[in-house]
């Protein structure tokens, strides 16, 4: 998929519907991981890959291609069914998330998956292997753009403010985070186990360019990675208003979804809410 | 003193159990968690004690030098994360703010091992014995079960310094009765025999167990002992065994580098050399996948250990 031949507004949320299904099914399958965090970053993943980024799946390692880290790797679900979808693999792998001897781990494996740019799970360290990968961007000169997905409990990490404060020191404009800012952690809800608020005076006074959207508005997720794109000064950061569990209602805003699998009956109960 | 496995218990439960219990009696006892609080159970301790609780954030290095700074006002915190994160996220803040300091705080760390499972490599935990060893100051304690991580839990708090507890998840199968090994700085004999012997530790005990069955079924006769504590380890029982034996095993799920096998092998090479096999995890990353496929993968079942054992005998 090369930006440009992107899709419209429709089949986008359209994909993200099916990413979504997929990440479920495969979940449930497994037996486990980590439901809630894939819904809400599936129309941010969805953008990012059918429409923002310059990608050739039939060459995983094409050296311009633009780059994607997901930071918060307990959500690679989703990204595991967008990169099927995409071609990078047979879409039946899918079926095999998390069981021996599959090319799907538990967290992203980059020597595993073809697609992935990174490897993830401890939280915290995307940040700062995407600033590597723009730092040589520019240095090599190619235009290839470096996006990372970050979890908003994963704030918490200081490696991230470090990234953060390194980022801005190199002024890389070729570097966007994505903030999946569901506003629940692990244990709780952000402000009971860390306030992050304000969010984006933090990351302003860091000398970032930070934009505040609703994450599941598929045209304002593309207005922001247009303004990205068009901000040369420096790097920039989307914070991404979205719903833990986004899409099926009993799963939204739940703490609860966080880590668990869905059961037969409850997949089921998903898959009628978020249709055919 | 060791019972057969006739029922499984949550090891994190226990831990979460065992700090109310060490919090009722002990007012200075203070918990850490980074998030995990809910997996660790040390959400026991916070309902209990909401005021001695701080749940830092997804922050490990963070915590382990604010519980460093808690010991200093002569608390004992027990800083929690899982394995993996307690012991290498936060290796040099150990190493700095509390293995130097010799601070009395306790580092605990669940899912040591393969045990985290389908999670994959990057949660797996078979380096941390290797990595807290070598800190000086450092003990470093690694039950088996939910009785004697509880016994672990209220010793730490009896032996001031620094101490790294590697707990597991749940489905342990219970080896000890209730109270749990008298003191866990001894290893614990669980089977004799002059035969042969295996030192274990952690989910490797009941395999071990099981495979001292197979064998004495053939009329080889070993000895099973747990050695809880790697570091400092029981030289004075590790030597009495070797005297009793031709040859030694041990096994446990942690890389054969640097953990449990390596500190029986520093001894015994040192001061009774004999024949001896590490059985472990393979020095290369695991992979996602159920727990125990991921141990039939490394070698770690119990036909392993008894034909390793069997090949060990023939040779000495
Ligand atoms: C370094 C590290 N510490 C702890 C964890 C365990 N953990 C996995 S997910 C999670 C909560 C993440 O919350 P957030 O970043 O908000 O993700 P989301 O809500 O989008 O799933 C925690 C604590 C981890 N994976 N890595």
């Amino acid at each position: 998929m090369a930006r440009g031949q992107a899709h419209d507004v429709d089949s986008l949320r359209e994909i993200a519907r099916q990413l979504r299904i997929d990440s479920l099914r495969m979940i449930h399958l497994a037996g486990g991981g980590h439901p809630g965090g894939s819904l809400s970053a599936a129309d941010l993943v969805t953008a990012l890959y059918f429409h923002e980024m310059n990608l050739r799946s039939e060459e995983p390692d094409w050296p311009d291609r633009d780059r994607f880290v997901l930071s918060k790797g307990h959500g690679c679900p989703v990204l595991y069914a967008a990169l099927a979808r995409l071609g990078y693999f047979d879409p039946q792998h899918l079926d095999t998330l998390r069981k021996f001897g599959t090319i799907l781990q538990g967290h992203p494996d980059m020597n595993k998956t073809p697609g992935l740019d990174a490897t993830t799970g401890s939280l915290g360290q995307g940040l700062s292997v995407g600033l590597g990968m723009a730092l040589i961007g520019r240095l090599d000169r190619r235009a290839y753009r470096v996006f990372v997905m970050l979890g908003c409990g994963e704030l918490d990490e200081g490696q991230v403010w470090e990234a953060a404060m390194c980022a801005a020191k190199y002024r890389v404009a070729n570097l966007t985070a994505v903030i999946d800012y569901n506003q629940l952690q692990l244990d709780g809800t952000n402000d009971e186990i860390m306030p992050l608020e304000p969010l984006e005076d933090k990351w302003r006074s860091f000398n970032w360019n930070a934009l505040r959207i609703d994450g599941h508005d598929m045209p304002a997720i593309l207005d922001a990675l247009r303004a990205a794109r068009e901000h040369e000064q420096g790097p920039t950061v989307i914070i991404a208003k979205t719903i833990k569990g986004k899409g099926v209602s009993f799963m939204e805003d739940q703490l609860d979804w966080h880590g668990v699998a869905p059961n037969a009956e409850q997949l089921e109960a998903a898959l009628v809410e978020l249709g055919p | 003193m060791s019972c057969s496995a006739t029922r499984t218990a949550s090891m994190r439960t226990a831990y979460g159990e065992a700090l109310v219990e060490v919090g009722r009696t002990n007012p200075n006892v203070v918990v850490l968690d980074a998030d995990l609080s809910k997996a660790t159970k040390t959400s026991l301790f916070a309902e209990a004690f909401p005021d001695r609780f701080f749940n830092i954030g997804i922050a490990e290095q963070n915590m382990t030098t604010v519980a460093a700074g808690l010991a200093t006002c002569g608390k004992i915190p027990f800083a929690t994360s899982l394995a993996v994160f307690s012991t290498m996220r936060a290796c040099e803040q150990v190493r700095t703010s509390v293995a130097l300091t010799n601070l009395n705080v306790k580092i605990v760390g669940f899912y040591g091992g393969l045990c985290t499972a389908e999670n994959g490599p990057t949660h797996q935990c078979i380096a941390d014995l290797g990595v807290m060893r070598p800190l000086p100051n450092m003990t470093v304690l690694a039950p088996a079960d939910a009785p004697s991580c509880k016994a672990c839990v209220r010793w730490a708090v009896e032996h001031p310094g620094p101490v790294y507890l590697r707990g597991l998840r749940d489905g342990e199968p219970v080896l000890y009765d209730e109270t749990g090994p008298a003191d866990v700085s001894r290893i614990q004999i669980h089977r004799e025999g002059n035969d042969g012997a295996i030192l274990v530790n952690g989910f490797m005990l009941h395999l071990a167990l099981e495979a001292a069955d197979r064998l004495a079924a053939r009329k080889i006769h070993i000895t099973v002992a747990d050695v809880i504590t790697i570091k400092p380890i029981d030289q004075k029982t590790l030597l009495e065994i070797a005297g009793n034996v031709p040859c030694v095993l041990s096994v446990e799920e942690h890389n054969v580098l640097g953990g449990m096998g390596s500190a029986v092998a520093e001894v015994l090479a040192q001061k009774h050399p004999l024949p001896m096999r590490i059985m472990g995890v393979p020095d290369v990353f695991s992979n996602s996948g159920k727990h125990s496929l991921l141990l039939e993968a490394a070698g770690l079942t119990t036909e392993k250990i008894v034909e390793n054992a069997v090949e060990l005998l023939a040779a000495t």
